[in-house]
């Protein structure tokens, strides 16, 4: 699976989407899921905490780990997905359709500062040697 | 695997020959548990090691073969020292003994309902050998040794060989459709098991006592053993209980437990697949019950369990 050139990436394995109200939904990339493998727990933020960029704010566990998932901006969290305190699988099945949370940035100006998928695909060939 | 079956390379651990006269009386010294329980040619018992001051060297497996031969399959990354410790013990008590250790050997656990089945395919002519070798029993075909034993809570066989056998082995079993297991599964299958793992659950700063390991250690007759006189002397404060976590998350080592009778640690802990809840084995003070409510300290939160009876799942179920 190839990294959806319409989303920002950080070093750290979330994906950025920007959404038609400005809103940005963020979730784990392919690369991160595969190495976790087996997810079986999402904790998300609570809605109206105010975040700093790179601030730890969820948490991802599989049957192998748990991995803290950091903001990619600073911003307000706007809404969580809670479908994945059930199916916290989705993240495995479907990376890039399993939003965590949404956050409403500080600056629009520092999502664009993010790296996009042929970036970011470097940052995962890098780890990978 | 707990519907089918699977296999494990576990060529890790060592296999043990002690051979001579007297071997018996020198293994009913040196292991907390007594092989004196062991009759039957192949017959298998487990049992710990202790030292003097009753801490765990390692945890093991012994088969009674014949009155000058008994084998001790060991732990991978305490074998170097295990051989040290026997021979030590042996030189002291039993000079006359032959001790050999067998890194030459390679061990595949075939593990699952139809374990057995798929090796008697693999293997022709163990059916007729093995199909009555009763639980934690063994019998040799030429270089092969087939014991009726795992690490999983299912029935199955763990086969040792020469290495160069191996290869072969693995090969039939995989073409008869035997699927490979990593370590990490064989991990989580062990802890739903309620099965100890060392230099996790107990080392040797921990007494069997409180690693729920009393069944291992035979204080029932006269019988001296290494550890027994500190055994005595030091009645358990501390016990191995089951968790079961009731709010969203993954028990995991080290964590801490907090009761109504004192602080415990999780020794081992991960998400069971069979019970699709999280469960752990925790050491915590003695007065804790089955069905007490606890309280898990995971990153900033407080999140509960309830302490239950282990093992969770044998012979694919769960047993809560």
């Amino acid at each position: 699976m190839s990294n959806p050139a319409n989303l920002k990436y950080t070093a750290s394995h979330e994906w950025v989407k920007t959404e038609a109200d400005g809103t940005v939904s963020i979730g784990i990339t392919q690369h991160a899921q595969e190495l976790l493998g087996d997810m079986v727990f999402v904790e998300t933020p609570a809605v109206g905490r105010k975040l700093k960029a790179k601030e730890e704010c969820a948490v991802v566990e599989s049957v192998k780990a748990a991995a803290d998932v950091y903001a990619p901006v600073g911003g307000v969290v706007t809404a969580v997905n809670s479908e994945l305190d059930s199916s916290p699988e989705a993240i495995n099945s479907d990376p890039y359709g399993a939003w965590m949370f949404k956050m409403k940035p500080d600056n629009a100006a520092d999502v664009a500062a993010l790296m996009d998928a042929k970036a970011y695909q470097a940052v995962v060939d890098n780890e990978a040697h | 695997m707990r519907n089918d079956c699977g296999m494990f390379d576990v060529s890790h651990m060592r296999a043990v020959d002690i051979k001579g006269n007297g071997v018996r009386g020198f293994l009913r010294y040196l292991l907390a548990n007594n092989v004196d329980k062991l009759t039957q040619p192949g017959k298998a018992l487990y049992s710990t090691m202790l030292l003097e001051n009753g801490g765990v060297i390692d945890d093991l497996i012994v088969y009674f073969m014949n009155e000058t031969w008994f084998r001790i399959v060991v732990n991978a990354g305490t074998a170097d020292k295990d051989i040290a410790w026997m021979k030590q013990q042996a030189a002291k008590h039993a000079p006359g003994l032959d001790i050999a250790d067998h890194p030459e050997l390679a061990m595949i656990a075939v593990q699952g309902p139809n374990a057995r089945a798929k090796v008697w395919e693999a293997l022709p002519g163990s059916k007729e050998l093995t199909e009555n070798l009763i639980p934690f029993s063994a019998a040799e075909m030429g270089a092969m040794f087939i014991a009726r034993t795992g690490y999983t809570g299912e029935d199955g066989f763990e086969v040792m060989m020469p290495a160069k056998a191996a290869p072969m082995f693995w090969a039939t079993l995989a073409e008869k459709g035997v699927k490979p297991i990593g370590l990490g599964a064989r991990d989580t299958l062990r802890l739903e098991a309620g099965m100890n793992l060392y230099g996790q659950d107990m080392d040797e700063t921990i007494n069997p006592l409180e690693a729920g390991l009393a069944w291992t250690v035979d204080l029932k007759n006269e019988r001296d053993f290494i550890g027994k006189a500190a055994l005595l002397a030091n009645p358990p404060q501390r016990k191995l209980v089951g968790l079961i976590l009731q709010d969203r998350g993954v028990l995991r080592g080290h964590q801490v437990v907090h009761t109504a009778h004192g602080a415990g640690e999780i020794t081992s802990g991960s998400f069971s697949p069979t019970l699709e809840k999280s469960i752990a084995l925790a050491r915590v003070p003695k007065a804790v019950q089955v069905g007490d409510q606890v309280q898990v300290a995971i990153r900033d939160k407080m999140l509960a369990a309830q302490v239950v009876k282990y093992p969770f799942a044998r012979n694919g179920k769960s047993c809560l």
